[in-house]
């Protein structure tokens, strides 16, 4: 369709052949950089290009994640203390408060963390090159930017979001049980006996899961909306935005769909289990 | 090599067209470049010159008409397939697209570290070399972010010839430089054709480069090519639109745009 006929068309026409056309084009990316990290395990020089990335997403996250996780610990316990002591259920409220860190909070925010420390970065990194002509020159020079690029970011926020996710999570229970155990007196056995019934392996399996596809959808988002974005400062700028508001509302968005599913194996494995 | 093979053009464009959204940028361009020569595409700037050198190296397509680069065609070509091709090509960008994150250095073996099997002792030897070549010895260390815009041009034209290629295109090599950077990047084009033999395309709107460097000059305007001859043709061709950008005039339409008179040239 010629330029001049879209101009007559309602503005809903435009918007929505943008919006299919851009998921189209992410589905053509997304499947280049698996293809690209999948042919790409054999060689050598491509864990090269993975080592910097790992240490950069894991090893210089690892303080805000660490924070992160224990402050969501501390306000969980913070905010159920109150109605649990009122029906003098206390000691119970180590099954909710670690239960929601590792199943719900501890990845969901990790990831979100992430979005924003390495997304952002990742975004304006390669959104540069893109402006300044560096990812075509890789072209011109025979380089596949997406397996030099784009594959080495995405596998290591892949690799690494599950086990920042495991780092949340121990923050967070250190931090619910600070709260609750020491600062408000609830008995420590009991605390930790009901979390205990409560959180077991497929729990903490749910949460590194979700670690994983979070850490994938936001290192893919961030790297196409870089490869993608407009010329000059301005589409760098507009790229990072875009880049972190779309990796957190995939993120939520994935965290609905993953719960209803790994809810519904769980039930269907063990059965409904009640806390209270 | 057989002189039958000499005669042959390296580069070809067939018939092509491009367009982006409203803009039609090229209508049935047809060129093509012979072995071992300077060919230099003048034209307005957003006439397409940059356009054409990345369809010469598989950057861009064409919409219709074909490429052809030493008699293969490339245009439908995939990015994998394009890279024997692009390895006998260099690419010297307008702003250089150096990587920052590497040193000079590392730019320059960039190349032959991702093609080649060469050990690094070897890789050091050809950075120095290009390094030497491009009078920039002794910068290897240093990052792009410490380098004048004249010094980027010189190692991005080094990290272009490391692998030796048969081709070099130059995205305006001369632009933003004063007159005497300009002409110690013309020395080096000219230096690179008698030294290397190498075939460049050279995109530019300066004509005194273009007519240093030139062995046939192609002038480029509303999507076709308009002028083609040898710089001697082009100082005495009579054609107004060649003629204006030739002598660097704005043309009577600008003028009334900007409510001035176009001025008594006293031809």
């Amino acid at each position: 369709m010629s330029d001049a006929q879209a101009g007559q068309l309602p503005r809903w026409w435009s918007w929505s052949r943008q919006l299919v056309d851009g998921l189209g084009s992410f589905w053509v990316f997304a499947g280049q950089t698996a293809w690209c990290t999948v042919r790409g395990i054999v060689r050598l020089a491509n864990w090269r290009l993975l080592t910097p990335q790992l240490y950069e997403v894991g090893y210089r996250s690892l303080p805000v994640i660490l924070i992160t996780g224990a402050f969501v610990g501390m306000v969980l316990a913070v905010q159920a203390l109150a109605q649990f002591r009122a029906v003098g259920l206390e000691e119970r409220m180590g099954a909710i408060v670690n239960l929601s860190v590792v199943r719900e909070l501890g990845p969901v925010l990790a990831g979100i963390m992430l979005a924003g420390r390495i997304g952002g970065a990742l975004t304006a990194e390669i959104g540069t090159m893109n402006v300044t002509e560096q990812i075509d020159a890789l072209r011109s020079m025979g380089v596949d930017p997406i397996r030099y690029l784009v594959a080495p970011r995405v596998l290591a926020c892949f690799l690494l979001t599950p086990m920042l996710t495991l780092f949340a999570d121990f923050t967070g229970a250190l931090g619910g049980w600070f709260v609750s155990v020491v600062q408000s007196g609830v008995d420590a056995g009991p605390y930790w006996d009901y979390t205990r019934t409560a959180v077991d392996n497929f729990d903490l399996f749910s949460g590194i899961l979700k670690g994983a596809f979070f850490g994938a959808a936001l290192g893919l988002i961030s790297c196409y909306k870089g490869f993608y974005c407009k010329a000059g400062a301005e589409g760098v700028g507009r790229a990072c935005t875009s880049a972190f508001v779309t990796s957190f509302i995939v993120i939520l968005a994935l965290d609905y769909v993953l719960a209803l599913i790994l809810n519904s194996i769980s039930e269907r494995l063990w059965g409904f289990q009640s806390l209270l | 090599m057989g002189d039958t093979q000499n005669h042959k053009p390296i580069i070809e464009l067939q018939q092509v067209s491009k367009r982006f959204g409203a803009l039609q940028v090229f209508k049935d361009v047809s060129l093509a470049l012979p072995r071992g020569k300077t060919t230099v595409v003048i034209g307005e700037s957003g006439v397409g010159k940059s356009v054409l050198l990345k369809h010469i190296v598989g950057l861009l397509r064409p919409d219709s008409g074909r490429v052809y680069f030493d008699g293969r065609r490339i245009d439908n070509q995939n990015e994998q397939q394009l890279v024997p091709i692009r390895r006998r090509m260099g690419f010297l960008f307008q702003l250089g697209a150096l990587f920052d994150s590497m040193t000079v250095a590392e730019n320059i073996a960039f190349p032959l570290a991702e093609h080649t099997e060469r050990s690094a002792e070897e890789m050091d030897a050809v950075v120095a070399e290009k390094l030497r070549m491009v009078g920039l010895e002794g910068l290897g260390p240093r990052r792009p972010g410490e380098l004048s815009g004249g010094q980027k041009k010189r190692v991005a034209l080094a990290r272009a010839i490391s692998l030796d290629p048969e081709v070099v295109l130059y995205d305006e090599p001369t632009t933003g430089l004063d007159p005497v950077r300009a002409d110690v990047i013309n020395e080096l084009i000219l230096k690179l054709e008698r030294e290397l033999h190498v075939t460049s395309v050279v995109v530019t709107h300066d004509m005194t480069s273009a007519y240093k460097v030139a062995d046939r000059i192609v002038m480029l305007y509303e999507g076709r090519i308009i002028a083609d001859g040898t710089p001697d043709w082009f100082k005495t061709c009579g054609e107004p639109t060649v003629r204006r950008f030739v002598d660097g005039r704005a043309n009577p339409e600008d003028l009334e745009a900007l409510d001035l008179q176009p001025k008594d040239t006293g031809e």
